[in-house]
């Protein structure tokens, strides 16, 4: 296999580049020691004044990030039983002779593609029908109907990646536990689970970033008084004037650099020990 | 054996129900939605009727339609010329440079979207970053109209779009059997015809799921437009919104969610019928 040219070392540096100019600029504002009205659009020095600003408990994000936070751990918690359970009864599982077992197979299979479609359509049609859901019923809009929005989009992140682990699962692994004595309830709990929580883990915190940073869902099922971090971000990017934001912006990118940057570093190191091993 | 599996399909039971009542059901109820009449504030009444379709032949939903799958289309395209050597690159990358492009990749998305797309707001206002460097070169002498126009969308499009071609693309990278390439250069095709007969074929599985995750939230995309278009272009996303917020027509909006729905059906039956998984999709 050939290594990269000086060249198309130059394209990764170029696009990456790219990638986190407007990035830059976030941070770089965040820093800005304008506190009026253009505070977005000309830098006149640097100061930590928007980070005094967004710390502050009247002034600050507390109650939405508490809110994001609160919405985002209640849905990945309940995506993730359910997907874990739709990701164990899904995998290998086959066809009886009977009329009852073959309609059973068939509307468990339908029930698996609908739960697939919200991360393949686009989010607005998913916040406008959960919107008119929660209307038909007359659920009041709020936290209630934010949770129950987020657990919908949150299962298939983790039923696909849960499920794509235990396709490569030797299933003789569940058979010798349940030959040994173990009942079917036992060898889930002993022998399936642990083997599929890495990717329990990662696909739990790829739903929880989505969770995190979903705008446009939560823009139409939330109420007046819940108001997630993306919808507060939302409506100060309206205004215009948005240094608390970037503020809070160039924390979050170094918290994902801290979280994906070690999760990179312990799997490497888990792949080098497994190889040594071998 | 049997009898086991069967029992066992019944722990995703409480998933399929779910999806039954929070996709299924919703879903339906849109389309029902779509041919009721519009009534007081947000309600809605019978008689059934196809009235919010044929008002689609009004002309701004045309030009609007066109615009969006224009815009869709444009950012496709774009990104996968630009992000399939991108791709392509990060996996030739020496292991530990790889993992550290990849963290890059990755990292911004854990910050919020919107404010990456208010990023370039930043630096295409008039006396922003990119027209104070040209001015200051001499290139330009009054400032270029960045903000508000197609070129800022599409901007902001790709930018959001391109780690979704590149993610499943450079999976399918990864995978490549590289042998096949080393025979073919072997048996005497040059590097570039090794390259668009054996490597790119080898990876159609990440092009298709890339092609189709990044054209689907494209059509669909409002908040890009909001920011960087304005009013000036009104993509489909916008019309929904405006309709569901500003006009409270609730049986429109469902119109137009219809339409949109029905487009990504149609793309989502070729991505199927050419072989493509939605396991592919998620990186």
């Amino acid at each position: 296999m050939k290594k990269n040219t000086p060249l198309s070392k130059l394209y990764i540096t170029f696009i990456m580049l790219l990638l986190y100019l407007p990035i830059l600029v976030v941070v770089l504002f965040s820093f800005n020691s304008n506190t009026g009205r253009t505070a977005s659009m000309i830098f006149t020095g640097f100061s930590t004044y928007w980070y005094k600003d967004l710390l502050n408990p009247i002034t600050g994000f507390g109650t939405q990030l508490k809110c994001s936070l609160e919405v985002a751990l209640w849905s990945v918690f309940i995506a993730a039983v359910l997907a874990i359970l739709g990701a164990i009864g899904m995998v290998r599982r086959s066809m009886g002779k009977s009329l009852a077992s073959k309609i059973t197979y068939k509307a468990i299979g339908a029930g698996e593609q609908l739960a697939m479609l919200p991360m393949m359509i686009p989010e607005l049609i998913m916040g406008i029908s959960l919107m008119a859901l929660f209307r038909l019923f007359k659920l009041p809009f709020g936290k209630t109907t934010l949770i129950l929005s987020h657990i919908t989009f949150c299962v298939p992140y983790i039923l696909v990646t849960v499920k794509s682990r235990l396709v490569t699962l030797d299933p003789s692994l569940v058979e010798a536990a349940r030959d040994l004595g173990a009942s079917p309830f036992k060898a889930i709990i002993t022998v399936t689970l642990p083997l599929v929580a890495p990717a329990i883990l990662s696909g739990s915190l790829l739903a929880f970033a989505m969770s995190m940073d979903d705008f446009v869902i939560s823009f139409f099922v939330s109420g007046a008084e819940t108001t997630t971090l993306p919808l507060k971000i939302y409506s100060s990017v309206k205004v215009g004037v948005t240094p608390k934001v970037n503020a809070m912006c160039t924390l979050m990118l170094g918290f994902a650099f801290l979280v994906v940057g070690g999760g990179q570093l312990v799997s490497a190191y888990a792949e080098r020990r497994k190889e040594m091993n071998n | 054996m049997n009898e086991k599996n069967d029992k066992k399909q019944l722990l995703a039971v409480p998933m399929g129900l779910w999806a039954a009542a929070f996709v299924g059901l919703s879903l339906l109820y849109i389309i029902g939605l779509s041919l009721l009449t519009k009534g007081e504030g947000f309600s809605y009444s019978p008689p059934i009727t196809l009235d919010n379709y044929l008002r689609l032949r009004e002309k701004q939903y045309i030009s609007s339609l066109l615009l969006s799958l224009r815009l869709a289309f444009y950012t496709t395209a774009i990104s996968a010329l630009v992000g399939y050597p991108f791709a392509y690159f990060i996996s030739k990358a020496s292991p530990k440079r790889r993992v550290w492009l990849l963290v890059m990749l990755i990292a911004p998305f854990w910050t919020n979207a919107l404010i990456r797309i208010y990023g370039w707001k930043i630096l295409f206002y008039a006396n922003g970053p990119i027209n104070t460097l040209l001015k200051s070169l001499g290139i330009i002498e009054k400032p270029l109209k960045l903000l508000y126009t197609e070129g800022a969308v599409l901007v902001g499009m790709v930018y959001g779009m391109l780690p979704f071609f590149v993610l499943p693309v450079y999976s399918s990278v990864e995978r490549i059997d590289w042998s096949m390439v080393e025979a073919s250069r072997d048996l005497g095709a040059s590097p570039l015809k090794a390259f668009i007969t054996v490597t790119i074929p080898m990876t159609s599985a990440g092009v298709m799921a890339g092609l189709v995750l990044t054209f689907i939230p494209s059509v669909g995309l409002f908040f890009i437009s909001d920011l960087l278009g304005g009013s000036n272009t009104m993509l489909w996303g916008n019309l929904i919104q405006n309709e569901l917020l500003k006009s409270h027509d609730m049986p429109f909006a469902a119109a137009l969610s219809v339409v949109l729905l029905a487009m990504t059906a149609i793309v989502l039956f070729i991505y199927r019928r050419q072989g493509g998984e939605a396991e592919s999709m998620v990186y």
